[in-house]
């Protein structure tokens, strides 16, 4: 017996990723003017949504061009590899009880398998691109995020400590009475600014520095290419946005409210709320911090983030092994 | 049937990606194919039952050291003259004489397979009885291997200390 389920799932999570991507360059444009006192692109259409499908247009129109000296293969196949890798994150995002593609027992784990991949699309386009500036950008994030995946997964660990899974599911049932953003308070610090690191978004988007590198990695790219790396880069938001809300904010748990013996606030809303407020968070701190300087990146990450990191998973074992044997 | 399909399916692209990643003069091309066929490596550890095996697979070689690699062939940036060397490592009389003595590992690797009946492992296992397994039985080797590790972090501080030094 074949099951439809988790494939009309996936389908639905393809056309919502790219339509939530599109919609998210022109709300994190208006969020941004409205933190910095102006208005953001309103011309086109109702409070200015219609710039969405203007730079559609003007993307799809443009004429797809690859660069004589580049390596051709790769310089292509580069901006696949984020999509498709950020894309296959989803899948074991727990959106509601039973709402989820596959649930595996190394949900956590595939989803930083998932994460880490996506960085060979900046480091292979930055490479293949065949430009100095292109090359720095791809070096730049190479680093960076070879770095800050560390911190990333073992910040990560304190929560499956207490889960004693590695299965997403399991980790939201866990957080039934405590969520973990309260018992986890420094793997939730250190998950964030990891996860900013990851999606190499600003504060943290040195590898496409404009006031040093002209664009980065893609600084080559145009047209269909060029939006894809951002399609990749807005998937990897909304997909770190939705880890946090699984991990650290309780995933699809919130109250019901029961009418007529129908629920108008089925889990799958919560969840979407919750992951709409951490991506307006997320373009709250670009409006708020100024990007810091190369090697401030590199010793926050392994002076403050690690040290930070390890503090968590000793003091959580601690805790656990207190608790559970009653010495002391 | 299906699994042994797919099996199939995995284990050819893991042999073909492995060929080419062998026989690409650019290294950045060798270098994607051999990310291509430890992918498909963690997909057979997937399908016989090893799912952690196959998750550290993907975050650890394919997502971190190979990361590393491709690092290195940029910092490098060898080009034209890199895939010059390269073309001279694979002519004939070059790769003929290990080609053939690993023929000869290949066909005593077969018939020893042969020998053996039924599958190595049966069931799956779960991050549980790995953990349980490195703590447990293992934890020399758990402990040997950290202390390599160390050594290597000592040995690369050594190395970047006269940076340090200078302030940069």
């Amino acid at each position: 017996m074949f099951e439809w389920g988790p494939v009309i799932l996936a389908l639905a999570i393809l056309m919502f990723g790219v339509a939530g991507a599109a919609i998210l360059t022109w709300w994190e444009r208006r969020l941004l003017g409205f933190w910095q006192d102006r208005y953001g692109p309103n011309r086109i259409g109702p409070f200015g949504a219609g710039q969405v499908i203007a730079d559609m247009i003007k993307l799809l129109l443009k004429d797809d061009w690859v660069p004589p000296f580049a390596d051709r293969m790769v310089f292509i196949f580069a901006p696949t590899a984020i999509v498709v890798a950020m894309m296959m994150g989803f899948a074991v995002v727990p959106f509601s009880p039973g709402v989820q593609i596959i649930d595996v027992n190394i949900g956590l784990l595939f989803f930083l398998g998932m994460t880490s991949l996506a960085v060979y699309s900046v480091l292979l386009g930055g490479l293949a691109s065949n430009n100095k500036y292109a090359l720095l950008g791809g070096l730049r994030s190479a680093s960076q995020m070879v770095s800050y995946e560390v911190f990333m997964g073992l910040s990560l660990m304190g929560i499956v400590m207490m889960t004693g899974s590695f299965s997403l599911v399991e980790i939201v049932k866990a957080q039934e009475d405590v969520w973990f953003c309260f018992s986890q308070v420094l793997g939730l610090f250190v998950f964030v600014i990891a996860g900013i690191a990851e999606s190499h978004r600003l504060p943290f988007d040195l590898p496409e520095a404009e006031h040093e590198l002209t664009a980065g990695f893609h600084t080559e790219y145009g047209g269909m290419k060029f939006a894809m790396f951002m399609l990749g880069e807005y998937l990897g938001l909304m997909l770190i946005a939705a880890m946090i809300v699984t991990l650290f904010f309780g995933g699809w748990m919130g109250p019901s409210l029961v009418i007529f013996g129908i629920n108008w606030l089925p889990p799958v809303t919560w969840f979407i709320v919750k992951t709409i407020f951490v991506i307006n968070f997320f373009v709250l701190l670009r409006a708020a911090i100024p990007r810091p300087r190369y090697d401030q990146l590199m010793s926050l990450g392994w002076k403050i983030m690690l040290p930070i990191t390890l503090l968590n998973l000793v003091i959580t074992g601690a805790v656990l092994l207190w608790s559970q044997e009653g010495v002391l | 049937m299906l699994e042994l399909a797919l099996f199939y399916i995995a284990a050819s692209v893991a042999l073909f990606a492995t060929v080419l990643a062998m026989t690409r003069t650019k290294a950045v091309h060798a270098l994607i194919y051999l990310i291509v066929s430890l992918l498909a490596i963690a997909v057979i550890f997937f399908l016989i039952g090893a799912p952690f095996a196959a998750a550290l697979e993907i975050v650890i070689y394919a997502g971190a050291i190979m990361v590393l690699f491709v690092f290195v062939i940029m910092m490098l940036n060898l080009g034209e003259k890199g895939d010059a060397r390269e073309r001279q490592l694979l002519q004939p009389h070059i790769w003929l004489g290990p080609a053939i003595l690993s023929l000869v590992l290949l066909v005593e690797l077969l018939y020893l397979i042969s020998t053996v009946e039924g599958p190595a492992s049966s069931g799956s296992v779960s991050p549980k009885d790995v953990g349980l397994a490195l703590f447990g039985p293992y934890v020399i080797a758990v402990e040997i291997a950290s202390m390599l590790l160390l050594s290597g972090l000592v040995g690369s501080y050594h190395l970047g200390r006269r940076f340090l030094d200078r302030g940069l």
